[in-house]
């Protein structure tokens, strides 16, 4: 019992800051630059981001393990794990609007931007190819997607500092968010030693 | 937009725009994920390049051959379905054909479906265009971003390991920092900003970059 937790707060530590899906995986990227220009929406994006990662994780890993090993048709797994989470996303943006409009005001803007999104599909793929069990691959998940929230929020703040700097007219926008993005991840390289097996 | 008048459709010009005037990554500024992820050395930036490549243009003809049979309705989910299964195709050829480079970017291969910049073609031009067209937009599209992908592997590649295409020609490696998740981002950075200057300096442009699909 406790060599899984063990094994469950590993992978947590290392989705989530080690391997960080911005900064050593490069993933997520274009969702990362286009809306970390203020805080607000950054934080609103992390919280369905993660939301999303979890539960599609959990969903492809059944439909994954219960349905294309026995049949042998895990060939086929990204045609399945897109269908899977744009079928998903698209009936949780359905209920929420029904359910909680309030919420779907808040975070609904966000769905219609995740249902083919790299950051989305590249966690069920990696449970896939690591073989994961349920709880592993729910907290690659959440690790994930935090570590996501983490590199959006620190992000937003400092472009929302960057916005009052002068910079060169060829490096405005996307080159200095760039550069900037080199200079956190060049800091994320420190995690690399934290967990040592 | 060059589709509006489909007679006089120059195949050249449709190419061209693809590779200089809406580069995906310097331009564009979409579909960045593997731009730095595999451009560590330029053999693995080339086979990324080749895969886009190839997918692009077989989805762009794909739909642009039953692009009448399509309802406008449930396009994007049978867009969606196509480009997979190109992604599929291209996915288990490479693990067939290159299997030390598959090792090492396979992840990415798989994910080349969630590319705006292949969804975009489809949506915007092979599903409006006949075939021949479509496949020269697909060419164009998919040979900018393996030119981007090749200047961006170039100089990590030199700088970081002293090689090109793992010959050794500087003997010596410079900037290790380049070959690092690091080096990827302010390479990119550097080099966008280059493609915008020279916008401003030559073309009068504004030289603003995109501002950021997927």
């Amino acid at each position: 019992m406790e060599k899984e937790l063990t094994k469950l707060f590993e992978i947590f530590i290392a989705s989530s800051l080690i391997n960080n899906f911005v900064f050593t995986r490069f993933l997520g990227l274009c969702i990362f630059f286009g809306v970390t220009k203020k805080v607000e929406t950054a934080v609103g994006m992390s919280i369905t981001f993660t939301a999303v990662m979890m539960i599609s994780a959990a969903l492809s890993w059944v439909i994954f393990n219960y349905i294309m090993v026995p049949l042998d048709l895990t060939f086929l797994k990204i045609v399945i794990f897109i269908g899977v989470i744009a079928a998903f996303v698209q009936s949780s943006d359905t209920i929420m609007r029904k359910v909680s409009p309030g919420l779907y005001y808040k975070l609904g803007v966000y769905l219609a931007l995740i249902s083919t999104n790299c950051i989305i599909l590249a966690v069920p793929l990696l449970n896939a190819s690591e073989r994961y069990t349920f709880l592993e691959g729910i907290t690659l998940g959440l690790g994930s997607g935090l570590g996501f929230a983490l590199a959006l929020v620190i992000m937003a703040s400092i472009r929302e500092k960057i916005e009052l700097a002068d910079v060169p007219a060829p490096f405005k926008g996307l080159p200095i968010a760039f550069v900037t993005t080199g200079l956190i991840a060049l800091a994320f390289t420190g995690f690399a030693g934290i967990i040592t097996s | 937009m060059e589709a509006t008048n489909p007679q006089r459709l120059n195949y050249w010009k449709v190419t061209l725009s693809g590779i200089f005037k809406e580069n995906a990554i310097f331009r564009l500024a979409i579909s960045l994920c593997p731009a730095i992820a595999v451009t560590t050395g330029l053999r693995t930036g080339v086979l990324m390049g080749v895969a886009v490549v190839f997918v692009n243009v077989m989805v762009n003809i794909t739909v642009s051959a039953i692009r009448a049979f399509i309802h406008p309705r449930i396009r994007m989910p049978i867009f969606m379905l196509i480009i997979s299964g190109w992604v599929t195709v291209a996915d288990l050829s490479m693990a067939a054909f290159a299997r030390e480079a598959y090792k090492q970017m396979g992840l990415y291969i798989q994910l080349i479906v969630a590319f705006a910049s292949i969804f975009t073609r489809a949506e915007i031009f092979a599903s409006k265009n006949k075939i021949v067209p479509s496949f020269f937009d697909g060419i164009g599209m998919g040979v900018g971003f393996m030119f981007a992908l090749i200047v961006i592997s170039f100089f990590r590649e030199l700088l970081g390991k002293g090689s090109l295409w793992g010959v050794s020609i500087l003997g010596a490696k410079p900037l290790l920092i380049m070959l690092l998740p690091t080096g990827g981002f302010l390479a990119t950075g550097i080099l966008m900003g280059f493609f915008n200057w020279i916008d401003i300096r030559f073309y009068g442009g504004k030289g603003a970059g995109g501002a950021g699909g997927h």
